[in-house]
């Protein structure tokens, strides 16, 4: 069974603006799949539709073979298996790095307060940075704070992370970390989507790379197919403007 | 001389350019009298001059036994209507929020109302005409005691301010926040509590902290219905004496304390409830 299931996704903003205009996605356990494409094609808005962040106008969305869309869903258990990491980090600056990881889990999984720090402190370690556990969100880096970001998701144990361009927001030295981080997420069979700007990243994780522009996925195949022999005239085309400059 | 000296001083941390022709800038310790706070000890002698008055001065003994004891009333009005206000505040600013088109309404018009009326007018037609016409409708023996009367008219006009302090807090809390909470499974309420309401908190207190203090103060207000509060004994005892000057300086000394007392506490409470600000004053 697919991880996560598009079928026709559809999402138009007042009635006017057709950001995403019918998406079918299939993603598989332990899949990698990097959504590129030019600003405002609708890639963040496929993104947060699958969580249902933005009401999806039509189509279906399922997670783990639960229709999200269906109003019967408790969609606050879905979203507890969907992780989420955003372009602004978005940690909660009134607390600390561990309250901000132990938070959900304890609310959301019922956690007991020890059982939580411990999650939260492994999950800590794995980014990077368990000796910020107690700093607060402001006395971090971007990238530090991107990382607590990740841990923070990954504590719920998801069944799929996204990604809403994790690295656009950072200082440049700051990339390489999130990215390495993301990389060994990646390595170690976590399924993602990843919506980015980085090219590099989606040639060397991806297990596929899906163009979309105009709301459409216009291409999609493995990172040699797309990025070494892009089929359609669009995707060539913005090919050509990203990595030849 | 450089006004944005005082005000800026983290400017002078920063590295300057070296030019021959730049005057050293002058350090904030060198002129420490002109960031000095003067006006705490103006403030505090004026409270010394007072408070010997009201020790050694006989008027001023006389009008402090008179007026002192409204001070109860006074601050136990003060915190009951403050309490019953940031209630009402909360539940109308969330409810200018809502979703649901009836609570929405409801809050929208109950800000308008009270804000569209004075003061003094509503503590009338309040404690006088609409808490007796509620409490006999609802079938209430005695009358609601004048003390009550008082804190509810005090509490539903600092309501509808303390409603608009509560909905510009929580919108100062960006939608990501609550995108960040809702992903990762927080129901409505428990991102509102944990996430929401805290950190709208830092933008609250301090207005709100005003508020309080404006509540104390317009106590005062409560004198039209005649309640024994301060400034309704200094008046009184002005009556019956005919020493105006003892009595209303000796109201404001009791006055001017409180509010000084209230909003050192009120300082001291916003630095004790932002733990992650530390060291940012």
């Amino acid at each position: 069974m697919k991880i996560v299931e598009v079928r026709g996704l559809t999402k138009t903003f007042n009635e006017t603006i057709h950001a995403v205009r019918g998406v079918d996605l299939s993603v598989a356990q332990g899949e990698v799949v990097v959504i590129v494409g030019p600003s405002g094609c609708g890639k963040s808005t496929i993104l947060r539709c699958i969580n249902l962040l933005e009401t999806p106008t039509a189509g279906d969305v399922w997670i783990n073979g639960v229709n999200l869309v269906d109003d019967e869903t408790d969609l606050d258990l879905v979203r507890a298996e969907v992780g989420m990491v955003f372009q602004q980090f978005n940690l909660f600056p009134h607390l600390t790095v561990l309250r901000n990881v132990t938070l959900a889990q304890m609310k959301v999984r019922g956690r007991t307060q020890e059982k939580a720090e411990s999650v939260a402190l492994a999950q800590l370690e794995r980014v990077g940075i368990p000796d910020k556990a107690n700093a607060y969100p402001r006395q971090l880096s971007g990238g530090q704070q991107q990382r607590v970001a990740i841990a923070r998701a990954l504590a719920m144990d998801p069944k799929v992370m996204l990604f809403d361009e994790p690295t656009s927001a950072l200082d440049p030295e700051m990339i390489k970390e999130v990215l390495d981080v993301m990389r060994d997420l990646a390595a170690d069979g976590m399924t993602m989507i990843v919506v980015t700007h980085e090219m590099g990243f989606a040639r060397a994780a991806a297990s596929r790379v899906g163009f979309v522009d105009e709301g459409k996925i216009v291409e999609i195949g493995t990172p040699a197919e797309v990025f070494d022999n892009p089929q359609q005239e669009r995707t060539q085309l913005f090919l050509n403007q990203v990595l030849h400059h | 001389m450089d006004p944005f000296s005082a005000a800026s001083p983290d400017v002078s941390d920063q590295p300057r350019p070296d030019f021959p022709e730049a005057k050293q800038r002058r350090t904030d310790t060198d002129r420490w009298w002109e960031s000095f706070p003067w006006w705490m000890f103006l403030v505090g002698s004026l409270v010394v001059v007072l408070l010997a008055l009201v020790v050694f001065n006989e008027d001023y003994r006389a009008a402090w036994s008179a007026i002192f004891p409204g001070i109860y009333f006074t601050i136990s009005a003060t915190f009951s209507a403050f309490a019953i206000a940031t209630v009402l505040g909360l539940l109308a600013g969330m409810g200018q929020l809502s979703q649901n088109v009836v609570f929405k309404n409801l809050a929208r018009a109950y800000i308008e109302i009270i804000r569209g009326i004075p003061m003094i007018v509503l503590i009338f037609v309040v404690a006088l005409v609409v808490v007796p016409d509620i409490s006999k409708a609802l079938g209430v023996p005695n009358s609601v005691p004048t003390f009550w009367r008082a804190v509810i008219a005090l509490a539903l006009i600092y309501g509808a301010y303390i409603a608009e302090i509560f909905r510009g807090g929580i919108q100062s809390v960006p939608i990501g926040q609550v995108e960040a909470g809702r992903s990762l499974g927080l129901s409505k309420r428990s991102t509102t509590w944990s996430i929401v309401l805290p950190q709208a908190m830092r933008s609250i207190l301090p207005p709100l902290g005003n508020d309080f203090i404006a509540i104390l103060k317009d106590t005062s207000l409560l004198s039209v219905l005649g309640v024994l509060e301060l400034t309704r004994n200094a008046r009184q005892f002005n009556a019956s004496t005919f020493k105006i000057k003892a009595g209303f300086y000796t109201m404001c000394f009791v006055y001017l304390v409180l509010v000084l007392a209230l909003s050192a506490f009120m300082r001291w409470f916003e630095a004790k409830m932002s733990p992650e600000r530390e060291g940012e004053r």
